[in-house]
């Protein structure tokens, strides 16, 4: 491995500096492992001073808008409700505090590594109501589908979803479509494609010109990624494809099918991004009486951006996370103010971890 | 005899019951002591300069692979003494136990804390027990207290840390933390990882008694794991210190239950570690020291202290840089 990511980077630098571009090459991945597998191995120190390489909105925790921590942090607060949730959810602050604090002044937060858990959990628990926050892209979105149709086939009634689940490619359109942000190609998430398959991103290369990587998360897998979207620039080429061999064209046609059995596409709010068009899951008709925003009687949250903080600024690689007035003093992972900091896949938790301080402001 | 299998709260209070629990279950096991040789204090003579430490054991569960709390409250109090330079001499043992123990379970407990004892040549010269209501804690508290006798040729300390000295691990990072959660969260695909629960002090030892002063600076990596140790290291020197991820010794069962779960296995907390900081001049003889008990066979240098910066900066496998911080808080599991 050594040597095959020793050569990928002579391979780099050498492309970047045929390339001879006046502004440095600006690559984004759009995934949490990707984000932490490049800080921790310090991929960073190991490219080329005018490439860029940009964490985009690939934690699900980070694209999630204020106005669902509020609410599901009043649905904690609610007795005889239990929330079950992912463990990174449980310190992202809003308004009224975090879960955890709902947590601390008695509200029930349960951390579950599925969602077929939060179901045991809702089976374990008759007399209260489970609602299981459903957040995430392709990847958790197919287990919250077969738990939603477990919890229908067991009738499981004390067991709903709130969901915020999202789609990756009308994110990474929104940011292609946005006139202040430059992107030279996408590092396409792994997991994720895994499931939606590279042809996914063939309609996003048609419309934008922007090569389309998919690779996998070690360091000669990212690095691989990375060389070939330099290839596609010096050729002028652009393309979607893969570097990462468990991912095919098709990707994995049975969970695509689940999610469309039990979800339908609908606009969803994004941190930053605001409203996108067919970027969110909702749960069928069908599967109404699972839907917590449905069942709930949820307070109105509005959506807003936290005091100071640049997150939204970070996910969409208008910034780096130390440009960030609160990064490192008012915002860290002890105390976070923003979920970039808080997750344990954010851009900004990785660059506090991971980044020594005079190196992270070179890149 | 004893009668019922459960710990109740009339076994703390002093009378009967009391004495049944001391002398059929807790004496047999740690004292082997008569009850009419049990005094209010335990008097022992020591040889020179002593060192004196305390801890308190809470873990759940009680019982993982490769220990329980009772090992555990043994090892963690020898360890920090042995980390000092002192050879253990002597333990004090403090139970606090919950209404509706197993009285089987304490058992078990106490006699694999002996048997450590034992092991480490440590005497258990004095204890206490009292019960608590169900709801007061999980199971049972251990606390141990231990004094030992400091090597005559024993000069550790961070002051003592100077550039070019080698850092020295004794095996690999974090299989306490990945055997305790993996039972505490019941997950199949790491039941392969045991603990590394035991007592250091015989290679901790040995590092000062055969290379004296040219050992610096010595410490167990117990919660916060090998970055809290090596961060400390950094912060209290104000030096740098310069890790080789390549040369740090690795468990692969552990690996990939990090990896899934989302930890970081150089914070995750150890229970049977060493970090040594000993002279450039004196790192293989160290190496080959250490990797000569089983407990300390994979044993690897791997770092350098430098010069002022008190940063802990890791070249990672790939040959990339990136920094050690000084972990905070729980570790949570990631979505993804």
């Amino acid at each position: 491995m050594v040597k095959a990511v020793a050569e990928l980077c002579e391979k780099i630098h050498d492309t970047v500096a045929r390339l001879d571009d006046t502004q440095p090459v600006r690559i984004m991945e759009v995934c949490g492992t990707h984000t932490m597998s490049v800080a921790r191995n310090g991929l960073r120190s190991l490219l080329p001073e005018p490439l860029r390489l940009i964490s985009g909105p690939g934690c699900p925790v980070c694209v999630t808008d204020q106005s669902y921590i509020d609410s599901a942090v009043a649905l904690a607060k609610r007795p005889g409700v239990i929330v079950a949730t992912y463990g990174d959810m449980v310190r992202v602050p809003g308004r009224s505090g975090s879960l955890a604090d709902a947590r601390a002044a008695g509200g029930e937060v349960e951390v579950v590594y599925s969602a077929d858990q939060a179901v045991e959990l809702a089976r374990d628990n008759p007399d209260s109501r489970v609602v299981f926050l459903g957040v995430g892209f392709e990847t958790t979105a197919p287990g919250t589908a077969l738990a939603v149709k477990r919890a229908s086939e067991e009738d499981v009634r004390n067991f709903s979803v709130f969901t915020a689940h999202k789609l990756i490619v009308p994110a990474m359109r929104a940011l292609l479509s946005s006139p202040d942000i430059r992107i030279d190609g996408f590092l396409c998430p792994g997991h994720v494609s895994v499931i939606l398959g590279w042809g996914a991103y063939e309609s996003l290369v048609k419309e934008f010109s922007a090569p389309c990587v998919v690779a996998g998360f070690d360091p000669a897998q990212i690095l691989s990624g990375i060389a070939e979207i330099l290839r596609q620039l010096e050729a002028g080429e652009s393309a979607a494809c893969s570097v990462y061999p468990a991912v095919t064209r098709e990707g994995n046609r049975r969970a695509m099918e689940l999610l469309d059995e039990v979800f339908v596409a609908d606009p969803a709010v994004w941190r930053a991004l605001g409203k996108i068009p067919d970027s969110g899951l909702e749960l069928r008709d069908e599967y109404a009486r699972f839907d917590a925003a449905r069942q709930l009687d949820l307070p109105e949250s509005e959506s807003y951006e936290l005091p100071g903080c640049r997150c939204g600024d970070v996910i969409c690689g208008r910034c780096r996370p130390r440009d960030c007035g609160l990064f490192g003093t008012q915002c860290t992972p002890r105390e976070p103010v923003g979920p970039c900091m808080v997750s344990s896949e954010g851009a900004c938790a990785a660059a506090y971890k991971y980044e020594a301080p005079a190196a992270a402001t070179e890149r | 005899m004893m009668r019922g299998g459960y710990i109740e709260l009339a076994h703390g209070g002093g009378g009967q019951l009391t004495s049944e629990l001391l002398d059929e279950v807790i004496l047999p096991a740690v004292g082997g002591q008569q009850p009419d040789k049990l005094t209010d204090a335990a008097v022992f003579e020591t040889a020179g300069k002593a060192a004196f430490t305390t801890d308190t054991f809470v873990i759940r569960p009680l019982e993982f692979p490769g220990g329980d709390i009772g090992k555990l409250a043994v090892c963690g109090t020898v360890n920090d003494l042995a980390v000092c330079g002192a050879t253990p001499r002597y333990l004090s043992l403090a139970l606090v136990l919950r209404e509706g123990l197993e009285i089987d379970l304490l058992r078990r407990v106490l006699a694999s804390a002996a048997a450590e004892a034992r092991d480490a040549g440590v005497t258990i010269v004095t204890g206490d027990t009292k019960v608590v209501e169900r709801d007061a804690c999980d199971g049972m508290i251990i606390n141990t207290a231990g004094i030992g006798e400091i090597l005559p040729g024993a000069r550790l300390g961070f002051e003592r840390i100077r550039a070019g000295d080698r850092v020295l691990l004794s095996g690999p990072p974090g299989e306490h933390a990945i055997a305790v959660m993996s039972r505490r969260e019941r997950l199949s695909f790491s039941s392969e990882v045991v603990s590394d629960c035991c007592s250091i002090h015989r290679p901790a030892l040995e590092l000062v008694e055969r290379l004296g002063e040219r050992v610096r600076f010595m410490r167990d990596p117990t919660r916060g794991g090998l970055a809290a140790t090596l961060t400390e290291i950094a912060e209290a020197t104000g030096r740098d210190v310069e890790i080789d991820e390549s040369a740090i010794p690795v468990n692969r069962a552990a690996e990939a239950a990090a990896e899934m779960l989302g930890l970081d296995l150089l914070s995750a907390a150890n229970e049977g570690k060493l970090v040594a900081v000993v002279a450039e001049d004196a790192a293989e003889q160290a190496r080959e020291m250490l990797a000569g008990h089983e407990i300390s066979a994979r044993a690897a240098v791997i770092g350098t202290v430098g010069a002022a910066g008190g940063l802990v900066e890791m070249i990672t496998r790939v040959g990339g840089r990136r920094v050690i911080q000084k972990p905070y808080g729980e570790q949570l599991p990631r979505i993804c």
